[in-house]
């Protein structure tokens, strides 16, 4: 029974940390903290190891995390916990979310055509646009930049990675040229140019 | 029932090749969800994308739930968002059950490597697709500058710029309209 009320807590404690993580999965790194804490369910050397596997794994990064976790804390009982308990802790993150979305589905449909949402919504645009570009940089910072390389040698030039800067100069003009092109296929070549050419 | 299906295999394939969250799945989106199956707008999805970030939860899940329940109701929400999470639930739960080191391999790093250069170009490309519906003017360019700076330097929450940034638009569609607008209005009515 014990394995149970393991899997009740676990709903209840990822239903909290989805209803409180606001802007994107690694808003849900805090909550996380405070869960292994409060838990010992898993150390902070546990959650490095998950947002490294989160970024090396498709899908949206809360979720890969929860999905880990579940599955790592209910595995003591046998692996068909385990999965369960990935499951359990997935529905606990996202079910918040989907009844505030809806609520907000509902609230939008009534008032679409009222001049201050649309009004609203003008700066919103613009606001949301900026943040996927802060988020385009943070990646690009991510790829191009090696700041272990700039602190060994100090030399600012070699801590840049021309390589990766190439390849997405590439796939720029790959997926502006040939529009008709799935994004998939980009990220599939990507993937073994990065193998190829050892980046 | 045939929609609802289809709609959860849409999402499963914008979610299983979604690498590094919700912002890199927006190339996905804009190629699945409205230029294919056109199932929203852009606008609709910056629309969708502003609310994503500043309600709880991962954005890439917001955003299916809402074109979801645009298309076939709260079913609809159910499989839109069940079909964004399954290949990643599938994928880690795999790789917990039997890869304890996964991302010390050398392959796999050199393949991200390459995933992550390629990422980059993508979101620029639907950044600047984004932009011509958004970035209209030199008001909405300045709020677009504004944020894209502090938010790229600064640890600031995303729900401060999206509030502020729709105070602002408030403010200047109602300064314009009583500048600009009554004029307009007129000659409408002509």
């Amino acid at each position: 029974m014990a394995v149970f009320s393991l899997l009740l807590e676990m709903l209840f404690r990822f239903f909290f940390v989805g209803l409180f993580s606001v802007g994107g999965g690694l808003a849900t790194l805090p909550f996380l903290t405070d869960m292994g804490e409060a838990t010992g369910w898993f150390t902070s050397m546990d959650i490095s190891n998950m947002i490294a596997i989160s970024e090396s794994t498709p899908g949206p990064l809360g979720i890969n995390m929860a999905t880990y976790i579940g599955y790592r804390v209910a595995a003591d009982y046998g692996m068909g916990f385990g999965i369960l308990g990935s499951v359990v802790a997935t529905v606990g993150l996202v079910t918040p979310s989907v009844i505030v979305i809806l609520i907000i589905s509902r609230v939008l449909m009534k008032f679409r055509n009222s001049k201050i949402v649309e009004y609203a919504f003008y700066g919103l645009r613009a606001a949301s646009v900026g943040l996927i570009t802060a988020a385009c940089l943070g990646v690009a910072k991510i790829a191009y930049y090696n700041s272990e390389m700039i602190s060994e040698t100090g030399n600012f030039f070699m801590a840049i990675d021309y390589k990766s800067i190439i390849l997405s100069v590439l796939v720029f003009i790959g997926v502006t040229r040939f529009k008709k092109l799935h994004p998939i296929l980009f990220i599939v070549i990507a993937a073994a140019a990065g193998i190829i050419f050892q980046m | 029932m045939k929609t609802l299906l289809e709609m959860f295999l849409i999402f499963a394939r914008i979610g299983g090749f979604t690498f590094g969250g919700g912002y890199a799945m927006l190339p996905m989106l804009q190629r699945e969800v409205v230029e294919n199956k056109k199932w929203a707008t852009q606008e609709e999805l910056m629309d969708y994308y502003a609310i994503g970030q500043c309600t709880p939860g991962v954005i890439a899940v917001n955003t299916a739930t809402f074109i979801g329940y645009k298309l076939k109701g709260i079913p609809g929400a159910i499989f839109a968002t069940a079909g964004v999470v399954t290949p990643s639930v599938i994928i880690v739960g795999i790789i917990a059950m039997f890869i304890s080191n996964f991302q010390d391999y050398e392959i796999v790093q050199h393949a991200f490597a390459g995933i992550r250069a390629a990422v980059v170009a993508l979101i620029a490309n639907s950044v600047i697709k984004l932009s011509k519906k958004s970035v209209v003017d030199i008001a909405s360019f300045i709020i677009f500058l504004v944020v894209a700076v502090l938010s790229f330097t600064t640890d600031l929450s995303p729900i401060i710029f999206i509030l502020a940034a729709g105070i602002c638009g408030l403010v200047i569609s109602i300064v314009k309209e009583s500048y600009g607008g009554n004029k307009k209005t007129k000659e409408e009515k002509k």
